[in-house]
């Protein structure tokens, strides 16, 4: 079985991030990138299916600028066999890389998507779950636990107050929650074999998808930032403070 | 054009996540229905007519509705689009899965995770795990729209009297199947319900220091439980203990982080509580930038004394 995984670059967690004076964005010029931290997992866990003999080829793809080989280079070196790049400049939302997600899905013929929940830049956590609409794909998101067998996927959630499990058909759609796995380092010797891996371009015009945004950001701005509070010497001044001070007790 | 709220609930009551979605779909339009999709989820739909401000409940009942899998409550929600300007639902681990391929289906950008609404196509999220406000607007015909509970005020349980409408379901879509679900269980207050939290990091060193440590404050305060992300990730408590950009958010009356040094992800899921009190032993931890009240000591220490005082 073939899998396709989908990875994103995006600015580095340990960031702090920094609003932009004329409020159009955050500042991205000359800050640390990394893959997001879900796709990272989503890699880690495609790998392990392969080393367990489930999987016999993982395809990596990212859309996004020329930068985003880098992060398909990374994807390379965790041990995926090749690489995808659906190149553009233009802002791509959640909805057009589902629409060009499809199209590779479509060419590549995966029996099994995993993407990252969420990406740690805009939050929006979508795309899974959109593509699999696209495909008409049952979908199983913020996994914690993967499980294949006889055409099926036997996939644990993460969910408000527990777990669920549920079976869905392939080919599906996974999306990663953090407990899934802990991905490996990459070592200096996979880093060297990554770079003589196969990395197809491709373009959204020749996909023959429309990734115009639906969505116009009309401003960003830093939210109002709390003050610090008190220091107080020992746990009767805290009880004090929060009875006669604070009120919450 | 009325407003589609699609309501979180265990098929006998409503959770507190609906009511504050009703109050986010009250800014978008006077005519609100609310969607109960479920397996004999009556009493929920019951439950869902009596919200102030409701004006029909839709009720859909099989039983392939009963475990909320995503591939038919979009099909349901598909089915219904056409009556409404905007269909909203909170951004539970049920909205989240489920809207998204909603918004998909109807060909439209969905805008996750809304903290206030500006006007019918404008509304403000949080983006960079709250590090940044974004305000954008939409040009799709239909809104989907998740909306993050703890922006938004609860409408009133009761005092509404909506009529309730049985749909139908459309078929199984026979993709996926329900196994089965494993829920914490706890006599807490849910953690995105509770008025106050005790929460640890990886500080406390062990799971069992939370049993023996944080606990009995917890008790003390009637309060729920959670965790930092390094503490889920060190194994210490389950993953639905989390809070922050990946976890739940939270916006209690007062939040207690005990042993958490407060990295932006698990900032940006609580610095909206109304007061913070911060315990940790190293005094320059950034969670001491946003606590109101903070001490610097050995947690093993600190904390047993304040459930001391709290007795007194």
């Amino acid at each position: 079985m073939k899998i396709l995984v989908s990875v994103k670059r995006v600015v580095d967690f340990n960031v702090k991030v920094r609003v932009k004076a004329d409020g159009t964005g955050v500042e991205t010029a000359n800050v640390k990138m990394s893959m997001n931290p879900f796709d990272e997992i989503a890699v880690e866990e495609a790998v392990r299916l392969k080393e367990a003999g489930v999987a016999t080829e993982i395809v990596v793809v990212s859309c996004g600028a020329q930068a985003c080989q880098e992060t398909l280079r990374t994807a390379l070196a965790i041990g995926a066999d090749r690489a995808i790049l659906v190149e553009t400049n233009e802002e791509l939302q959640p909805l057009a890389v589902a629409k060009l997600l499809k199209k590779v899905t479509e060419k590549e013929q995966p029996g099994l998507v995993i993407l990252g929940k969420q990406a740690i830049d805009d939050d929006a956590n979508q795309t899974g779950q959109m593509l699999a609409a696209l495909l008409n794909w049952p979908q199983a998101t913020f996994a914690s636990k993967v499980k294949i067998s006889s055409g099926k996927a036997e996939v644990t959630r993460e969910v408000d107050g527990g777990l669920e499990t549920l079976s869905i058909k392939l080919p599906a759609i996974v999306t990663t929650d953090l407990r899934l796995n802990e991905p490996r380092y990459v070592t200096l010797p996979n880093i060297m074999k990554a770079k003589k891996k196969t990395l197809e371009i491709l373009k959204p015009d020749a996909l023959g998808v429309d990734v115009a945004p639906r969505l116009t950001t009309v401003k960003v701005v830093e939210p109002s930032k709390r003050k610090a509070g008190i220091k107080v010497p020992d746990a009767k001044a805290l009880v004090d403070k929060l009875r006669n001070e604070a009120k919450v007790l | 054009m009325a407003v589609l709220v699609v309501a979180e609930h265990d098929n006998k009551s409503i959770r507190k996540a609906t009511l504050n979605a009703v109050t986010a779909a009250q800014k978008l339009g006077p005519d609100i229905h609310v969607l109960v999709a479920g397996e004999q989820a009556g009493d929920a739909a019951k439950a869902a007519a009596q919200i102030a401000g409701v004006t029909k409940v839709l009720h859909a009942d099989a039983p392939h509705l009963g475990a909320f899998l995503a591939e038919n409550v979009a099909a349901l929600l598909v089915g219904l689009s056409k009556n409404y300007s905007h269909i909203l639902a909170p951004a539970t681990s049920n909205g989240k899965n489920v809207m998204p391929r909603v918004a998909a289906l109807l060909d439209v950008q969905q805008i996750s995770d809304v903290s206030a609404v500006e006007s019918a196509d404008t509304f403000v999220r949080p983006i960079y795990a709250g590090n940044a406000l974004a305000t954008v607007k939409s040009k799709d015909p239909i809104k989907v729209i998740t909306v993050r509970s703890t922006a938004f005020d609860a409408a009133a349980a009761t005092g509404g009297s909506a009529a309730v409408e049985q749909v139908a379901a459309p078929a199984d879509a026979g993709l996926s199947a329900f196994v089965s679900r494993e829920l914490s269980k706890s006599e807490r207050p849910e953690l995105t319900a509770a008025k106050i939290i005790v929460s640890g990091g990886r500080g406390m060193a062990s799971g069992e220091n939370f049993t023996k440590v944080l606990e009995p404050l917890a008790d003390k305060l009637g309060a729920a439980m959670g965790a930092s992300r390094a503490a889920v990730d060190a194994g210490f408590v389950p993953n639905d203990w989390q809070v922050g950009q990946t976890g739940k958010i939270v916006a209690p009356d007062l939040y207690i982080a005990v042993g958490i040094s407060g990295a932006i992800q698990h900032l940006a899921g609580m610095k909206d509580s109304r007061v913070i009190v911060a315990i940790n032993k190293d005094e320059e931890a950034p969670i001491f930038q946003v606590a109101d009240y903070g001490i610097v000591g050995d947690l093993f220490q600190i904390v047993p004394t304040v459930v001391e005082e709290l007795k007194k």
